[in-house]
């Protein structure tokens, strides 16, 4: 089945292409980080995770997103979603896959990563994330592959697949838990050691996620010969819709409990974020900007009529995509660190190398993306579906 | 510490016959672990090796500086500017830490704060202006329960188990600076960059180790002093210099489970506080105020 993603025309080449210059550049930039250290970053003593965890971390909560297809159809019976659910898996493996490079690209010592299964360490929770991530990505390239080779051939799936697949829904749940308790358990950290940390985590994941997956849907239907469905893209559409009622609500709830309990520590990144705090307001216009998709995007979710029009859905899903982005990667990872802990105010700056290996990654990320998309759907398309 | 070579080829030969005769003892409900330990005096064979490396030329068992719990009292009224610069220059030449100018990038094992810096929290508008300028020297707690240990994913932060020193193994870590997330106290300094450039070549001491680019180092309560039987560094020059102006000695160490230790003595005739103590990281670095 390989084969198929070599015989992409014109279109499908010259965005393989860009990406892999994207690709070029995010390397360069990486080696160059590789010689002179973190310090070409825009972290530091106080600010000692940036970009790459932020990615990181929205980037887990895409990739457990393929659950909310996997759950209606392989539980539910929820025939519809039969279609999409190699598209949801093979997204599913492209997320992944950008978490543990940005995993690899935030080390300072790349070359020991693997000290981490020499020395295995069951307390640490970040043991547990690369058992979970590894674990997750392994199972949704064998599931989503074996699924294909089966619809290809015109038989169901295997028998024995279906313990595998039950297997790869408590996992994705696992992968974003798991990671939310990177940072719930940490003492000192005010604004991270929340027991609905895990809870908001899934919440924007299942909102950014499927959105992601929306758009992605309405770009193949109008690209190639495979049409996603129209049910596929209302339930969808209902799915997020949900997720991301949710996640606002969480959020409103860390809210209250910090401000309505005047305890300082709770209150003080909330109040850097929003307002700034003694006139450090570097994060102050993401934040804002950030509820502005938050509530635009709710807006058109909740409108029924908005959210039918599927032009308007597809803004829609990318201002809940760059809403969530934003919250979880910026707001969350950065936020969390300031104060420091000895209630300092260090602010943090992306550097240009930075920028560039991040964009680097998720034109990788792309990448595969696109060359797994490209398999699935050329098989759709030979069977007429 | 007191493992001489002899004593660790002794242990080393030991642990190989233990794993030899595992299957064997396991069948007789032995636990060659628990065993081990108890021989081992709890060390893993990675932390055995550090302190093999760190012990000096010609040293012999017993020389060292041995405790259960090793703590730290500092008597911040006896602080000044000039004291507490003292202790953090003599503490930072010592062990090679880098003179980085840029704040975002520097290291620092021992440095001062201001009151409401150092304990968070406790700051009222009525404190006392003369506490407010006292120079509060700050470090590695050496937590009795440190959260940094507990997240480390390859043990290359781990509290030495004879003594609860919470120490690192430059050798091992990766980089991730999950300890400095969990860390509640600031403490831990990351290289950004390589270090090396960043020590004057004739302030460099070559018995001790400088680090590389990409890991994460802090204060060690002086491991490598109290193997040769000298307390620590920032320790000798606080009590010297106290003693020249006549003070209660600013920087009082020793054995927190012994009760006639001079910390001990400290805490019992001073009122004390730690840093964060709600955290339940139980620090063994206390404040007399």
């Amino acid at each position: 089945m390989l084969e198929k993603a070599f015989l992409g025309g014109r279109k499908y080449w010259s965005w393989m292409i860009c990406l892999l210059i994207v690709m070029g550049a995010g390397l360069i930039a990486w080696l160059f980080q590789f010689r002179d250290g973190l310090g070409i970053t825009g972290m530091s003593r106080d600010i000692s995770w940036g970009v790459y965890i932020a990615n990181f971390t929205f980037l887990v909560g895409v990739a457990a997103a393929a659950v909310m297809v996997v759950i209606p159809y392989y539980i539910h019976h929820y025939k519809a979603f039969g279609r999409i659910t190699i598209l949801a898996e093979f997204l599913g493996v492209s997320a992944v896959l950008m978490c543990l490079m940005f995993i690899i690209a935030d080390l300072g010592n790349p070359v020991r990563a693997m000290n981490v299964l020499l020395h295995p360490t069951p307390n640490s929770i970040l043991f547990w994330d690369m058992v979970v991530l590894n674990g997750y990505l392994f199972l949704n390239i064998f599931i989503g592959w074996n699924v294909l080779m089966a619809e290809r051939k015109g038989s169901p799936p295997p028998g024995w697949l279906k313990p595998v697949i039950y297997l790869s829904i408590p996992w994705a749940v696992s992968i974003h838990t798991v990671t939310a308790f990177l940072y719930a358990g940490l003492p000192g950290r005010h604004f991270w050691l929340t027991a609905i940390m895990a809870a908001r985590f899934l919440a924007s994941a299942f909102a950014a996620g499927p959105a992601l997956l929306i758009i992605f849907c309405l770009i193949i239907r109008k690209n190639t010969k495979f049409d996603p469905g129209e049910e596929q893209i209302r339930t969808l559409s209902g799915i997020v819709t949900y997720a991301m009622i949710l996640n606002v609500f969480f959020f409103v709830l860390e809210c209250f409990t910090a401000f309505y309990s005047q305890i300082p520590g709770h209150m003080h990144t909330i109040q850097y974020l929003f307002a700034g705090i003694h006139g450090h307001t570097g994060l102050v216009p993401w934040m804002w900007t950030a509820v502005f998709f938050w509530t635009v995007s709710l807006i058109l979710l909740i409108v029924p009529a908005a959210r039918r029009a599927n032009d308007v859905l597809a803004v829609a899903c990318v201002t809940v995509f760059i809403g969530c982005w934003i919250d979880k990667g910026v707001g969350l990872v950065i936020g969390g660190f300031i104060p420091n802990p000895l209630e300092h105010i260090t602010e943090y700056q992306a550097t240009l190398p930075e920028v560039l290996i991040t964009l680097g990654v998720w034109a990788t990320g792309f990448f595969v993306l696109s060359f797994l998309y490209k398999i699935a759907i050329t098989v759709k398309e030979e069977l007429g579906a | 510490m007191g493992v001489n070579r002899r004593k660790f080829l002794k242990i080393a030969g030991i642990s190989t016959l233990a794993v030899a005769a595992k299957p064997a003892t396991d069948a007789l409900a032995f636990n060659p672990k628990e065993w081990l330990d108890e021989k081992l005096g709890g060390f893993t064979p990675s932390e055995m090796m550090l302190h093999f490396g760190h012990k000096p030329e010609g040293s012999v068992a017993g020389e060292a500086l041995t405790a259960t719990r090793w703590a730290m009292v500092v008597n911040v009224r006896s602080l000044d500017e000039e004291i507490a610069e003292a202790c953090m220059e003599a503490c930072h030449k010592i062990h090679n830490v880098p003179h980085i100018k840029n704040p975002k990038h520097e290291i620092k094992w021992l440095w001062r704060e201001g009151y409401e810096h150092a304990l968070p929290g406790q700051q009222h508008e009525h404190i006392d202006e003369e506490i407010k300028k006292l120079p509060f020297l700050v470090m590695c707690n050496h937590c009795y329960n440190p959260p940094c240990v507990r997240v480390c994913p390859t043990k290359a932060t781990f509290k030495r188990k004879s003594d609860g020193i919470v120490m690192m193994d430059m050798h091992r870590c990766i980089g991730c600076r999950f300890c400095m997330a969990a860390c509640p106290f600031g403490s831990r300094s990351f290289n950004w960059k390589d270090p090396r450039p960043h020590i004057k070549e004739e302030e460099q001491n070559p018995e001790y180790p400088t680090r590389t680019k990409g890991v994460v180092e802090k204060c060690q309560f002086c491991a490598e002093r109290l193997a040769k039987g000298q307390i620590p560094a920032c320790v000798e020059v606080a009590q010297k210099l106290c003693a020249e102006k006549g003070r209660e000695p600013a920087l009082v160490f020793g054995d927190l489970d012994d009760p006639d230790s001079e910390v001990r003595e400290a805490l019992r005739s001073h009122y004390s506080v730690r840093r964060k103590p709600e955290l339940g990281t139980h620090p063994n670095v206390y404040y007399i105020v």
